[in-house]
């Protein structure tokens, strides 16, 4: 028990002190966050800003300013009329290209991931750890090492310069990572549910639909979360295996902003560049806590 | 028993087909992505540690040259400089990545107000793509347009900026913009596991008289030694795969300055028509992440070991 026998005046001193401190402390702390805050935010604040400036506004006055002119055009022009190598589409084929790819290839692996987790931590097997870590293998790869194999079969199926060979190449490789974070989350189900539940005559698939799936939702949205950003973020695959037209969004990203002519079109850019960032930006704002939440329950043990 | 066995402990005796279906489930619903899984691992990595040693150019070819393209690559200055770039790239990268994110983690730990409005503020570049932070950067490197021009317009004149243009620091560009892209991410792993460390722990500290910051140094952050080794295996994997944020920050330039070996590879494959030698230098990048993962994974495989030998 610590000892309460200070006197009044001390006790007073000593707190105005500690309030003091407290504020200065206060005050580093709340200061250091707003100057980092500045730093993570002024590049975003810069593209949205330059995204509804006039073009020659910008050239004059440079891309970090406050915007003196406000118009809509760019982001119309980024979508659906400005020139990427010859093509005046924008960015709208390629945006559909990116979500053609990502949602399938996001759905597919996350569920086999699902499964795979569910049999490496409630069905084990003689083996089925070294299986486990052979799989996790998968993770550490290189992208580069796979590209000629990748190119050799993509060209067998038919399937070079598409969005299919993309989601092949996307659910393959995330397997491994898929796997990994929901084996780690299954582990923590006790498996004396399980027991109880095929003593009561269940089997693989109910026990998987009425006990794993129902406590399964956050390691879900971390995957889901996961695969989505990273496949949709993606660039070495789809500016490797498709061209033009296919190409999912960060390639004709990295196209559109190297075609630059004399006058480069910032304002455009910046739309093009938003444009790109938006759908993984808006499912992590909504899941972002969720993401945080999970990572360390599953994917960091 | 354990409860390993599960599949063991159900008696044996003659089954009816149902059963026996139901108890090869899982083989069966996990064989396709083992074979997947196996295919992608080993197959894949054999093929093109073959391709490297054989004398493919424009297309695979399998005419056996042993070491020839890995003797042409080491005697590339335009390697050197990639497998120069990729070390201190994943130094600064790292440290400095962690730096901050442990920063930002300690600053948020101290039950400030808006914590999630600040989680959400660091951690939001992670979901967004290398490509688009590495476009948006080279934007603000650019001379004329970007963090110079905006200084020198609020009148100093003589300020100079031009850190992506000069070949001497443009690496240093590529490593800015890399550490604020992760830091958030290290951040809200070091956060979680500030988090996670037992509050008695704490209290006793404090019962002692210890300040915030020892208790820090001496029972917080031991505590979570295990995260910083996660967080740089993790960093370290995304600094040897570069490629998206140098090709869309600097493309490798200015000059060769900052090649990087995913850019080598990329450049070799689909522009040069050197498969073999491309090859090769996939197959370093390979090597360079086993010194770094195999250590690490013999490390978490023994303290698995000892704490399940503990438990």
């Amino acid at each position: 028990m610590a000892d309460v026998s200070l006197d009044q005046a001390q006790d007073h001193h000593a707190a105005a002190v500690a309030a003091r401190r407290h504020f200065l402390t206060r005050f580093v702390i709340y200061g250091l966050l707003v100057i980092f805050a500045a730093i993570y935010l002024v590049p975003l604040l810069v593209v949205v800003l330059n995204s509804f400036r006039d073009q020659q506004e910008i050239a004059r006055n440079g891309l970090i300013s406050l915007p003196r002119s406000f118009r809509l055009e760019a982001w119309g022009q980024a979508w659906s009329t400005y020139c990427i190598g010859g093509t005046c589409e924008g960015m709208q084929r390629n945006f559909y290209n990116s979500l053609k790819m990502t949602i399938p290839a996001t759905i597919i692996s996350t569920a086999v991931g699902a499964m795979n987790g569910y049999i490496l931590s409630k069905w084990r097997f003689r083996g089925s750890e070294a299986l486990f870590t052979c799989m996790l293998l998968g993770v550490f790869i290189p992208g580069q090492i796979s590209l000629m194999p990748w190119a050799f079969i993509l060209g067998n199926l038919g399937l070079s310069n598409s969005t299919y060979g993309l989601i092949v190449i996307h659910v393959i490789q995330g397997i491994s990572f898929t796997t990994l974070f929901c084996r780690n989350y299954y582990v923590s189900i006790p498996d004396d549910l399980i027991k109880a539940a095929r003593i009561d005559g269940a089997g693989f698939w109910r026990i998987f639909g009425k006990i794993i799936l129902p406590l399964s939702s956050p390691i879900l949205i971390v995957t889901v979360i996961w695969q989505f950003t990273g496949i949709w973020n993606e660039y070495l695959f789809g500016v490797v295996f498709t061209s033009g037209q296919q190409q999912p969004i960060t390639a004709a990203l990295v196209a559109l902003t190297a075609s630059g002519t004399n006058v480069r079109a910032y304002d455009v850019m910046s739309a093009a560049v938003l444009i790109g960032a938006l759908p993984p930006l808006l499912i992590y704002l909504f899941g972002g806590k969720y993401f945080v939440r999970g990572l360390t329950q599953g994917a960091i043990k | 028993m354990s409860n390993h066995d599960l599949i063991l402990s159900t008696p044996a005796p003659a089954r009816p087909w149902r059963e026996r279906l139901g108890s090869a489930m899982p083989l069966l619903v996990l064989g396709p992505s083992l074979v997947a899984s196996f295919v992608y691992v080993f197959v894949f990595t054999g093929w093109t540690l073959y391709i490297s040693l054989s004398n493919s150019s424009l297309l695979p070819t399998y005419g056996f040259v042993g070491l020839d393209n890995y003797a042409s690559l080491w005697a590339n200055r335009r390697w050197n400089i990639a497998y120069t770039n990729l070390f201190l790239f994943s130094g600064f990268y790292i440290v400095g990545s962690m730096a901050v994110g442990l920063l930002l983690a300690i600053l948020i730990d101290q039950r400030v107000r808006g914590e999630a409005v600040w989680r959400t503020i660091f951690l939001y570049p992670l979901a967004v793509s290398f490509i688009v932070t590495g476009t948006v950067w080279s934007w603000l490197y650019n001379p004329t347009d970007g963090i110079q021009a905006m200084v020198r317009g609020l009148g100093w004149t003589n300020f100079s900026f031009a850190l992506a243009s000069d070949r001497h620091y443009a690496i240093y560009a590529v490593i800015i913009t890399g550490v604020w892209q992760a830091s958030g991410f290290a951040m809200a792993l070091f956060l979680a596991g500030l988090r996670s460390v037992d509050s008695d722990l704490v209290k006793a500290a404090q019962i002692d008289g210890a300040s915030t910051f020892r208790i820090y140094r001496k029972v917080l952050l031991p505590t979570i030694a295990p995260i910083f080794l996660a967080v740089a295996v993790i960093q370290i994997q995304f600094a040897i795969k570069t490629f998206d944020l140098v090709a869309a920050l600097t493309k490798g330039g200015p000059g060769i300055s900052t090649t990087f070996p995913a850019i080598y590879v990329y450049d070799l494959m689909f522009q040069r028509g050197q498969i073999g030698e491309g090859a090769a230098a996939a197959i370093m990048m390979l090597a360079a992440l086993a010194v770094v993962l195999v250590p690490y994974s013999f490390w978490v495989v023994w303290r698995r070991r000892k704490e399940a030998g503990h438990g």
